[in-house]
């Protein structure tokens, strides 16, 4: 005669989240067949869906004539710039304010009076004082950029470990020195977090500045083939810019892994 | 040199602006390659003391200051730090090398002394680790090294090894010990442990509850080498004895206070 028994069982299973990775190409895959057999039934005009296979085809075509990269690399200089110019001081500044009273006196407020402007509504303002070309459109995404990049990097700052920056001081650092080699590594993970949402920002802010006044560029290709009503080079327009910030993001994740080796590994 | 810590008070403001005493007229010197610990019950000022040594908070009243031959490019002080306070963005090497970057060591001495404390405080193998890669031991090797490679006047060590679990720790006592007796480094040890303190120490200064005062200076009789078998012997027990008798009523007093200090001591 044996015993009753209660056989534990794992009470848990269903909070674990298995990682499904066939899944989540599958899903991608999915959605552009479902797409493209949408379209072949004849059910919706082209002009309103254009199949995925002539987008790629009028992609390829672009490419082949030269059209594509002029557009995108008009873009991307005016990112390159403004994205770079908006970084940078935004991380001086978010350095200066963190570090230094004073500069935080003088400072803090003129940001948080000047931050929840819509960058987008300065741009004629820009246009008036830098003319209509490059530099206002540079300026507009230059602008967006940096108000992430001074927050985030002023938060990485005032995070800095107090023992770290009392354990640099007893060995004789001084001011620059604690910048340098404490507060600025301690501020980098906040700073590479400023650097993603900042990207998303500056494509944005560019993409509209292109639709309001340019003659060339990514944001002007798509608005430009909206007026043809050439819904298959809109939708190329569309593909360059998903592919610019799903790249940007996988550039910038990979830069963090380098530069921040100790949170990695 | 010698540490002399002549009528030293210091007194914060709490929150409610009142004036809190942490250290009232204490007065105390580590003679030059002496191991003197520092021992007193929880919120007695003991790491205010440390601090105030190390040029990390200024005193209220009273002075410290060095005696003797001073030796250009070597410190007044060092500390070992209870958290290791490791910069986690520096390998170990690079971690035991801050001091000397901010004494303007040059590159070659640089490394060799790197290597010379790396190897005397057992990490070697472990100079391209970072902290987060280390054991709770193996980081406050590295605080000890890093501390040590300056050489300074007087070595600070606060509540070094109370982070470490029971066995890593009488290892690490052991190792310090053998650390000083070829280095003579003098060493102002900081614990509220009596057995770590009569262990480890020349002589045991016992400091009051807040604010501390010093109670006692109690030399401590037992031949060196240290063994661990000597805990038994009569000059052990008797200081041991001599030392909680100083401190009972003041810890227990301590235990019914409601608040905890607000600085760590």
């Amino acid at each position: 005669m044996s015993m009753p028994r209660l056989v534990v069982v794992d009470r848990a299973a269903f909070l674990r989240r298995p990682d499904h990775r066939t899944l989540r190409v599958l899903a991608l895959v999915g959605l552009v067949i479902l797409w493209e057999a949408i379209t072949r039934t004849g059910w919706v005009s082209p002009l309103f869906l254009p199949a995925p296979s002539a987008v790629l085809a009028e992609g390829y075509d672009m490419a082949r004539s030269g059209q594509l990269f002029v557009h995108l690399g008009t873009s991307l200089a005016r990112l390159a710039w403004g994205f770079g110019i908006g970084a940078a001081a935004g991380i001086g500044v978010g350095v200066a304010v963190g570090f230094f009273s004073l500069a935080d006196a003088v400072v803090q407020p003129i940001i948080a009076a000047t931050f929840p402007i819509p960058k987008i509504a300065l741009l004629p303002l820009l246009i008036l004082w830098l003319g209509i070309g490059e530099a206002s459109k540079v300026a507009v995404v230059a602008l967006g950029v940096f108000f992430p990049m001074a927050i985030n990097t002023y938060a990485g700052v005032r995070q800095a470990d107090p023992l770290l920056i009392r354990a640099a001081v007893s060995f004789g650092a001084g001011r620059w020195s604690v910048i340098r080699k404490v507060v600025l590594p301690s501020a980098l993970p906040m700073v590479f977090a400023g650097l993603k949402l900042g990207a998303g920002i500056a494509l944005l802010l560019l993409v509209a500045a292109e639709q309001i006044a340019a003659d060339a560029g990514i944001g002007f290709l798509i608005l430009q083939s909206g007026n043809l009503m050439d819904t298959t080079r809109l939708m190329v327009g569309i593909v360059v810019l998903s592919l610019l910030g799903v790249c940007s993001h996988w550039a910038l994740a990979a830069l963090e892994r380098t530069v921040i080796p100790w949170r990695h590994s | 040199m010698r540490v002399v810590v002549e009528r030293l008070s210091k007194t914060f403001a709490d929150r409610r602006g009142r004036e809190v005493a942490a250290l009232r007229q204490v007065d105390l010197a580590v003679e030059s390659q002496e191991f003197v610990a520092l021992l007193g019950p929880s919120g007695c000022g003991k790491s205010t003391l440390l601090n105030v040594i190390a040029g990390l908070l200024p005193a209220t009243s009273g002075q410290v200051y060095f005696e003797g031959e001073a030796r250009p490019g070597r410190p007044t002080s060092a500390t070992v730090f209870q958290e290791f306070a490791l910069f986690p963005w520096r390998t170990v090497r690079a971690n035991v090398e801050f001091g000397l970057e901010e004494l303007g060591v040059s590159g070659a001495e640089r490394a060799e002394r790197t290597r010379r404390y790396v190897d005397m405080t057992g990490l070697a193998g472990f100079e391209g680790k970072y902290p987060h890669q280390l054991s709770g031991g193996m980081r406050q090797r590295t605080g000890i090294a890093r501390a040590l490679a300056v050489e300074p006047a007087v070595l600070l060590m606060d509540e070094p090894f109370s982070a470490l679990d029971a066995q890593t720790r009488t290892l690490m006592m052991d190792e310090l010990l053998g650390i000083w007796a070829r280095t003579r480094q003098s060493i102002l040890y900081v614990t509220h442990n009596i057995q770590e303190a009569v262990f480890m120490a020349d002589r045991v200064i016992v400091l009051s509850r807040r604010p501390g005062e010093v109670l006692d200076v109690v030399p401590i009789g037992l031949g060196r080498p240290r063994r661990e078998s000597q805990q038994t012997e009569a000059a052990f027990v008797q200081a041991a004895e001599r030392i909680w008798g100083l401190i009972k009523s003041q810890a227990q007093a301590a235990l019914l206070e409601s608040a905890p200090a607000e600085r760590g001591g």
